[in-house]
C-alpha cells in the first residue's frame, strides 16, 4: 500500500467509499456483503479515492465499481485482469483492485487468470464465486458441480468436474491466496487489506451466494469453517494443504515471496538520438 | 546509356546469404546517393528454405516494385518455382546462373531472358572464407555501376567487428564477381546518383510506425507477436524503454488490447500492433474503447486473409473489418499510411487523433510497407502529439460528468490521480454522469456525440495525398498508392495529365473534400489490393464518384505493379 490519506483529515468511513447508486442485485444476494467488505477494507487502509482504480468484467458481481466512489472501469466479459494489468503497469503508483465472478474469471477470462497469477502484478483480485452465471439467469459455471440439474441449458447437469479456484491460483503461481465468505464481511475486509498490503498478485476467493439461482447456497453459512492453519510463504506447502481442503475452508492459504512484475523505465535517449540510427 | 531504375533479385536457399547481400546492396546504394526499396520473399520455412531479396534502385525516390526484374542473380535454384510468379521477367531481363547448380528452371527460362553463366560457387571456394553472396554482390555492383567505395563502407560496417580476415574475404569475393561481370556488356548501368544535401534514411514501414508511435507520445505498448507486425513490437521494446515508456508481452491479443485500454484509461497513451487474426480477436475491446471513450491505437499490418491466410504476403483486405468490424454503431478512426515513410506520419497522427477524440484509431499498414525497407528523404517533423482534453474545476459544487454532452462531442476526461474526477468508465450505455442507462434519450445522445466528435473534427490536408491534374483520376489508398503514383507520373511524362488521390483518412469519411479533389474529373480508376473490391464498395457507400468509374482490384500475394495501373489508365483514356 503506497497511498494513504494525509494526516489531520478525519478517518474515512466505509460510507466514504460508497457511491449513491443503488445496486441492481436481488435482495439477499451475497454481493451486498462483499461490497460492504470492500468499502470497509478501503476505509481501514484510508485509501485515497482518486488514486484507486477498481476494474471489473461483466456479471452481477462485476457491477461493483459503479457502487464505489473511486475510479472504476466496468469493461467487457472476461478481460478485467488484463485491463487492470495495463492500469498498474502504466501507473504503478495507483492502487488497483479487480472484482468479478466465477464465470468472468475462470471461464471466458480463464487464460488471463492463469497469466495474471504467473505475471504477479501488484494488484488484488476479489472473485465472487456463486458457482453459477447469475447475470444470464442461472447457467453452470466452471465451479458448478457436474450433477447440478437446475439450468435449462444443461438439464442433465453440466457433466464436467468443477475447478478449485484456490488450487488453480496456487498452481498458476499467485503470490497471495485467501478464501472468504460474504456472510462475514469483516473477515472479507481483513483478507482484502492483507491482500492489498501483500506485494504482487493477490487472489481472494469469496464464496458469495446467488440466492436466486442457487438458493441452497443460503446454507453455506453452516458449511464454511476456518481453514485452521497458519498462512505459509511456501507455495508447495500451501498446495499440499489445499488439496485436503473441502472448498469451504476460510483464511489465508499463501502469502508468498515472489517479486512482483513491474518493468521500470528510465529515459536514456531522446527521440532525435533514436532517429539518428536511421540516417544513411 | 544508363537506365533510371534497376530492379534486381538475389535468389538462394537458406545458407546462401541472399538477404544479406540484398541488404548490403541497398545500404551501398544509399551510401553513394541512390534511392531504393528492398522487399523480401521467403517460403513457409521458419528458417532457411528458399529466399529472394528484391531490390529496386533509382536516382529518384522509389515508390513501388519495378515492372519486371532487370537482373536475377541465383546462387542456386532450389524451389525457386514456388515464387517464380513473383519474379516477372521479359526477354530484356538477364539471369545470372551458376552452371554447377543446374539449368535455369523452365518457368523463368520461358521468358526469353538472356542467360549468363557465372561459376559463383567455384569463385567463392577459391577465396579463404569466401562466400557466394559476396561474389554475386560484386557482379551486381559491376553491372549497375555501383562505385566500389559505397560497398567498402558497408562491408566495414557489417564485418568490421569480425576482423580484417572477414573484411578481406568479402572484398575478395566482391572483386571476383565484379571482374567476371566487367566483360558482360549489359545495358543496366544506373544513372548517376543525385545526392543533395538532405539527410536520407534507411527505414522499414514497421520501424517507421514504431517511430511514429514514439513521436506521438506513446508510453505503453502491450504486445502479442504475429507476422508481419512483430517488428513494430520488437522495435518498440527497447525504444519505448529508452524514452521512459514500457512494453509488456501479453498472453494473447484479447489481453494486449485490454492492457492498452487500461493504460489509456489511466492517462498513458498506448499502442498495440497486430495483423488480421489478432485484429479479429481485439474487436470486442475496441468497441469498449469506443463506448467508454478510451483512446488506443492499433496498427494492423495486413496480410493475405481470411483466417491464417498468407502470413508473409500483402493484401488490403482488412479494410472491411477495420471499418465495420465492431458490433453496434461504433464509429472510430481508421487511417492508412500511403508509403513506407508515411507509416511514421500516419501512426503519429493516429496517436494524436485517438487522444484528441478519445476513441480507438486503427492504422492499416500492410506487409508490403511494413516489412520492406526504403531509402527515403528524412521525413519532415510533424507537430502531432498526444493531447487529451482533461477536466478542470473538479471537486467543485457540480458532480463530474465523464460523458458530458458537449458541442464538439469530446468530453473533458478525468484520469486516476485527479481528485474529484472519480467515476466508473463503462461499456454499458450510460448517461452523461457515466452511470449505466438503457433510456432511449441517453442512448441517442451518446451515439450522437460519439459520432459527432469524429464528423465535426477538422482533419486538415492530411486526409489524403492529392497530386496532379486532369480529367482522369486514380483514387487509391495504402500501399496501392506507390504503383498508382508511378503510373500517374508515367502518363505525365508522356505529356498526358492525371490526378492521384490517395486517401489517408479512411474513417470518418470526407465527402466534401473528395468532391473538391475530383472537381472536373470525368473518369475515376479505383486501385486496391483485395479480391472483393472492398475499397471500391466503401467509396460507393460513402462518396459520390464523378463520371465513369473503373476498378483495378486484385488480391495478394503478388504486388500491384505500376505497369498494370498504367496500362489500365491508358486503356481508359
Ligand atoms: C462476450 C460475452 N459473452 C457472454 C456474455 C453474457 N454474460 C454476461 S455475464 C455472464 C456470466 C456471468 O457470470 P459470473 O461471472 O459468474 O458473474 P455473476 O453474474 O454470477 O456474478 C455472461 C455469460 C457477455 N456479456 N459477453
Ligand atoms: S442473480 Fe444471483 S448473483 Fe445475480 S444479483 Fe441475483 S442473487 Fe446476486
Ligand atoms: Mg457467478
Amino acid at each position: 500500500m503506497d497511498t494513504h490519506l494525509t494526516e489531520n483529515v478525519p478517518a474515512p468511513t466505509p460510507h466514504d467509499y460508497k457511491s449513491d447508486v443503488k445496486p441492481i442485485w436481488c435482495p439477499g444476494c451475497g454481493d451486498y456483503s462483499v461490497l460492504a467488505g470492500i468499502t470497509r477494507a478501503m476505509a481501514n487502509m484510508g485509501m485515497e479515492r482518486h488514486n484507486t482504480v477498481v476494474v471489473s468484467g461483466i456479471g452481477c458481481s462485476s457491477r461493483i465499481p459503479a457502487y464505489t466512489s473511486v475510479y472504476g472501469y466496468h469493461t467487457v466479459h472476461g478481460r478485467s485482469l488484463a485491463v487492470a494489468s495495463g492500469v498498474k503497469l502504466a501507473r504503478p503508483e495507483l492502487n488497483v483492485l479487480i472484482f468479478g465472478g466465477d464465470g468472468d474469471g475462470f471461464s471466458i477470462g480463464g487464460n488471463h487468470f492463469l497469466h495474471a497469477c504467473r505475471r504477479n502484478v501488484d494488484m488484488t483480485y476479489i472473485v465472487m464465486d456463486n458457482q453459477v452465471y447469475g447475470m444470464t439467469k442461472g447457467q453452470a459455471s466452471p465451479t458448478t458441480e457436474a450433477d447440478w440439474c437446475e439450468s435449462k441449458l444443461t438439464p442433465e447437469g453440466p457433466g464436467v468436474n468443477p475447478i478449485q479456484p484456490v488450487a488453480l491460483a496456487l498452481a498458476c503461481g499467485a503470490n497471495f491466496v485467501a478464501r472468504g465468505f460474504s456472510g462475514d464481511p469483516n473477515e472479507v475486509a481483513r483478507l482484502i487489506v492483507e491482500g492489498v498490503k501483500h506485494p504482487g498478485f493477490s487472489v481472494i476467493h469469496v464464496l458469495s451466494p446467488c440466492v436466486t439461482f442457487r438458493p441452497e447456497q443460503r446454507g453455506w453459512k453452516s458449511t464454511v469453517h476456518p481453514y485452521g492453519r497458519e498462512p505459509t510463504d511456501d507455495p508447495n506447502a500451501a498446495m499440499r494443504a489445499v488439496l485436503e481442503d473441502d472448498g469451504f475452508g476460510l483464511g489465508i492459504f499463501l502469502a508468498g515471496n515472489r517479486r512482483p512484475f513491474q518493468p521500470g523505465s528510465a529515459v536514456t535517449s531522446t527521440i532525435a538520438q533514436i532517429e539518428e540510427g536511421f540516417a544513411v | 546509356m544508363t537506365v533510371d531504375s534497376v530492379t534486381i533479385a538475389l535468389v538462394g536457399s537458406g545458407g546462401a546469404g541472399a538477404m544479406t547481400a540484398g541488404q548490403m546492396l541497398l545500404d551501398a546504394a544509399a551510401n553513394v546517393g541512390w534511392y531504393g526499396l528492398m522487399s523480401r520473399s521467403t517460403g513457409p520455412q521458419i528458417r532457411g528454405g528458399e529466399a529472394a531479396a528484391l531490390v529496386r534502385l533509382s536516382p529518384t525516390p522509389v515508390h513501388g516494385p519495378g515492372d519486371r526484374f532487370d537482373l536475377i542473380v541465383a546462387f542456386d535454384w532450389q524451389n525457386v518455382e514456388r515464387f517464380a510468379a513473383e519474379l516477372p521477367l521479359s526477354d530484356k531481363s538477364v539471369i545470372v546462373t551458376d552452371p554447377s547448380q543446374g539449368e535455369v528452371p523452365a518457368v523463368l527460362a520461358a521468358s526469353g531472358a538472356k542467360q549468363i553463366e557465372l561459376p559463383i560457387k567455384e569463385l567463392a571456394a577459391k577465396i579463404p572464407g569466401g562466400r557466394v553472396n559476396m561474389v554475386g554482390l560484386g557482379a551486381v555492383a559491376a553491372v549497375i555501376g555501383l562505385p566500389r567505395a559505397g560497398i567498402d563502407a558497408v562491408i566495414r560496417k557489417a564485418l568490421g567487428k569480425k576482423g580484417d580476415a572477414a573484411v578481406q574475404a568479402s572484398s575478395a569475393g566482391i572483386d571476383a564477381g565484379a571482374k567476371e561481370a566487367a566483360g558482360w556488356g549489359l545495358d543496366l548501368e544506373l544513372a548517376a546518383p543525385n545526392r543533395g544535401d538532405g539527410v536520407r534514411w534507411n527505414i522499414s514501414g514497421n520501424e517507421a510506425a514504431g517511430l511514429g508511435a514514439l513521436k506521438g507520445g506513446v508510453k505503453f505498448c502491450a504486445a502479442y507477436p504475429i507476422t508481419p507486425a512483430t517488428e513494430i513490437l520488437e522495435w518498440l521494446a527497447p525504444n519505448l524503454a529508452r524514452t521512459g515508456g514500457k512494453l509488456v508481452q501479453a498472453e494473447d491479443e484479447l489481453a494486449s488490447i485490454a492492457m492498452c485500454l487500461g493504460a489509456s484509461f489511466s492517462g498513458v497513451p498506448s499502442i498495440t500492433a497486430t495483423a488480421g487474426p489478432g485484429l479479429s480477436l481485439m474487436t470486442e475491446c475496441i468497441g469498449l474503447g469506443v463506448a467508454s471513450e478510451t483512446p488506443v491505437v492499433i496498427v494492423d499490418v495486413q496480410r493475405g486473409g481470411p483466417s491464417t491466410g498468407i502470413p508473409t504476403k500483402s493484401e488490403q483486405s482488412d479494410l472491411n473489418i477495420a471499418v465495420y468490424g465492431l458490433h453496434g454503431d461504433a464509429p472510430h478512426l481508421v487511417v492508412g499510411p500511403t508509403s513506407i515513410g508515411d507509416c511514421l506520419f500516419t501512426t503519429q497522427w493516429a496517436v494524436h487523433l485517438a487522444e484528441a477524440l478519445q476513441t480507438p484509431a486503427i492504422v492499416l499498414s500492410d506487409q508490403a510497407m511494413g516489412q520492406s525497407r526504403a531509402i527515403i528523404d528524412k521525413p519532415a517533423d510533424a507537430p502531432h502529439k498526444a493531447e487529451r482534453l482533461l477536466a478542470t474545476d473538479l471537486g467543485g459544487g457540480e458532480k463530474y460528468k465523464r460523458y458530458a454532452n458537449t458541442e464538439s462531442g469530446v468530453s473533458p476526461a478525468a484520469i486516476p490521480g485527479m481528485p474529484g474526477g472519480e467515476h466508473t468508465a463503462d461499456g454499458l450505455e450510460h448517461a452523461e454522469n457515466a452511470l449505466p442507462s438503457s433510456q432511449a434519450s441517453d442512448h441517442q445522445k451518446q451515439l450522437d456525440k460519439r459520432l459527432r466528435k469524429l464528423t465535426s473534427h477538422e482533419f486538415g490536408d492530411a486526409w489524403a495525398d492529392i497530386e496532379g491534374e486532369g480529367e482522369i483520376a486514380v483514387v487509391t489508398w495504402g500501399s496501392s498508392t506507390g504503383p498508382s503514383r508511378e503510373a500517374v507520373r508515367r502518363l505525365e511524362a508522356a505529356g498526358r495529365k492525371a490526378r492521384l488521390v490517395a486517401i489517408r483518412l479512411i474513417f470518418p469519411v470526407q465527402p466534401a473534400k473528395l468532391a473538391e479533389a475530383l472537381k472536373g474529373v470525368t473518369k475515376v480508376l479505383v486501385v486496391e489490393q483485395t479480391h472483393g473490391a472492398q475499397f471500391h464498395k466503401f467509396l460507393r457507400a460513402h462518396y459520390d464518384l464523378p463520371g465513369e468509374v473503373s476498378v483495378f482490384s486484385r488480391p495478394g500475394p503478388l504486388p500491384i505493379r505500376a505497369r498494370e495501373v498504367h496500362e489500365t489508365l491508358v486503356s481508359l483514356i
